[in-house]
């Protein structure tokens, strides 16, 4: 990459990667356009007027608070359960060296690396199975599954730049095992797990596949925007659910990169 | 000097934390042990368990009278993947997933070359959130972006009636396969919003690998005579094609489990994923199910196989 840097990109590579940043941007912008249609019955174009009367029919929609209540609830206990599973994990496999080390790496990334839908059809048959009726708890025992690997990443990433004589240093000047996690290791992790933790949410509150088995008759609000999406009802409602989301699930994706992100990444890191 | 070596060793710590801590010091096995325990528990019982559970119901059959599951081992039901229906559905899905990759990589490569080798300061910034954002963004609500855009009423048809193209739409609608009555009821429409969804994934790997091409190797090049397209074809391409692979797992990976896609966005014929939710669901056969669930495992254990021996781990 050092080499090219007095040299100028071909404008044909320009144009390919210009045109596929586009791809992948301007539909989610044309999200926010809709929001704003007075039409109702199809997904007219250009809409034939704008109007902000759907965001004050949105608010007073109960199904749709209900939701994303309890979308909200889901995520946050299951990004908890993933923080405590994903950091004791990370913590184990970056410290030592022992037998089935990789198996473990493996079998965290497993949930996330098989297909979602066998994941759900797995927990569901799973649950019958033991006679566990569903219930927000069935939701949430999916969704911290494949949450931990998000954790475990974020986390491993930065346990390895943690060094170990940091560690002995804290416990040569008398600190014991617990205030040495609490005043050393723990300021050192923070951010890491705040960014697994937010990515994590992320995930939890966006999954819809295999929230689809293991919830019963409980929608979170993929669920119901996949509902919209089967069978439409309530178009304008639904343009409206959809700009909300992106603008939320956005929100964590900024934090984490701006926890997370290295000296040499940040502007002036190409030198 | 005894002395002083006995004071060297500290005393024990005093009080219940003190000396846990002390424990935990001299016997780091039983920390580790303990660490590990409670996700060990969760992903091993709950996940695994699940998991395996689901493979041992491929081996029993359904009473095709009762519509009771019949358990005792039998491989009839992975012998219904084979009859022509149900191997259609495999095809489909596996051809589709080999397209959707292939496609993926040729948009997902110049993004990815431009982010590792031109962009400097804050453009490395825009690339990366650039391709950040839409990656995370809801799947939900890409899909119905795309059923907005490919909608008859959509963006799509009113681009092309402006520059009075509509005739090639329709040439390619008239197309068997690939054709239908609208976009967004074709394999055209399920093909594009796949790309759409899972292309993202391709890029991070590409540029990792892009990124860590030695630029005096390129030198070297250039000095031995190559030109810029030989330079690429012989010495970058090469190097990239481990990012490739990497980023293939993803694209080939989803494109394989998903059901929801092809559901909203396509025709009628379904894919592996459909297939699953439609046997377990409706249809009540989870055997069948569970079978053809074996079927992206197993599809996928070689190519994790495949791509860990072209080095693809490494790109990761």
């Amino acid at each position: 990459m050092r080499s090219d840097r007095n040299t100028a990109a071909p404008l044909g590579l320009k144009i390919a990667a210009g045109c596929g940043l586009l791809f992948m941007h301007l539909p989610i912008l044309l999200i926010f356009l809709y929001a704003f249609t007075t039409e109702e019955k199809s997904y007219q174009f250009p809409p034939p007027g704008l109007t902000l009367k759907w965001f004050a029919v949105t608010w007073d929609r109960p199904d749709v608070w209900a939701a994303l209540g309890l979308s909200v609830r889901v995520a946050a206990i299951s990004t908890v359960i993933a923080l405590v599973l994903g950091t004791l994990c990370a913590a184990a496999v970056s410290g030592s060296r022992f037998f089935g080390r990789e198996t473990i790496s493996l079998l965290v990334i497993l949930p996330i690396a098989l297909p979602g839908i066998i994941t759900g059809i797995a927990l569901r048959s799973a649950f019958s199975f033991a006679e566990i009726p569903f219930s927000f708890w069935t939701i949430i025992l999916g969704h911290a599954t494949f949450c931990v690997v998000v954790v475990y990443n974020n986390a491993v990433a930065r346990f390895r730049r943690v060094s170990g004589s940091l560690v002995e240093a804290s416990m040569d000047l008398g600190a014991d095992g617990f205030q040495t996690f609490r005043y050393v290791i723990l300021p050192n992790i923070g951010t890491a797990l705040l960014a697994g933790g937010m990515l994590a949410f992320a995930l939890s509150f966006d999954e819809v596949i295999v929230t689809t088995f293991t919830a019963g008759q409980q929608q979170t609000l993929p669920i119901w925007m996949l509902e919209e999406l089967v069978r439409p009802r309530q178009r304008p409602v639904t343009n409206v659910v959809a700009m909300v989301v992106v603008l939320v699930t956005f929100l964590p994706i900024l934090g984490a990169y701006y926890l997370t992100r290295d000296g040499d990444q940040v502007a002036g890191g190409g030198k | 000097m005894s002395a002083l070596a006995e004071r060297s060793i500290l005393e024990g710590r005093a009080g219940p934390a003190g000396r846990l801590s002390d424990f935990f010091w001299r016997n780091p096995k039983i920390l580790l042990l303990l660490m590990l325990t409670p996700p060990l528990l969760w992903l091993g019982v709950i996940y695994l368990g699940s998991l395996f559970a689901l493979l041992l119901q491929s081996f029993f059959s359904i009473d095709d009278f009762s519509g009771l599951i019949n358990y005792e081992f039998t491989l009839s039901t992975y012998r219904q993947l084979l009859i022509p229906s149900n191997f259609d559905i495999i095809l489909r899905t596996v051809v589709m997933a080999a397209l959707v990759t292939l496609a993926s990589a040729a948009i997902a490569f110049p993004i990815a070359y431009y982010a590792a080798r031109y962009a400097r300061g804050k453009w490395k910034v825009v690339f990366y959130l650039g391709v950040m954002l839409p990656l995370w963004s809801s799947y939900l609500v890409k899909v119905y972006a795309w059923k907005l855009i490919l909608a008859k009423e959509g963006i799509v048809t009113w681009a092309l009636a402006k520059l009075h193209l509509l005739w090639l739409l329709d040439a390619w609608l008239s197309l068997p396969v690939v054709g239908g009555n609208s976009l967004s009821i074709s394999y055209t429409g399920t093909f594009i919003v796949f790309i759409y969804v899972w292309m993202p994934f391709m890029i991070l790997p590409i540029q990792a690998a892009l990124e860590r091409v030695p630029g005096n190797l390129i030198e070297a090049s250039a000095d031995l005579g190559g030109n810029p397209a030989q330079t690429f074809r012989h010495v970058i391409f090469p190097l990239a094609l481990p990012g490739i692979i990497a980023g293939s797992i993803f694209t080939f990976s989803l494109t394989l489990g998903d059901y929801i896609i092809p559901q909203i966005i396509g025709s009628s014929r379904l894919f592996i994923g459909q297939a699953v939710y439609a046997q377990q669901g409706t249809a009540g056969n989870i055997p069948l199910a569970a079978a053809f669930t074996v079927v992206p495992i197993v599809i996928m254990g070689l190519y994790l196989w495949m791509a860990k021996r072209q080095g693809a781990f490494d790109a990761l």
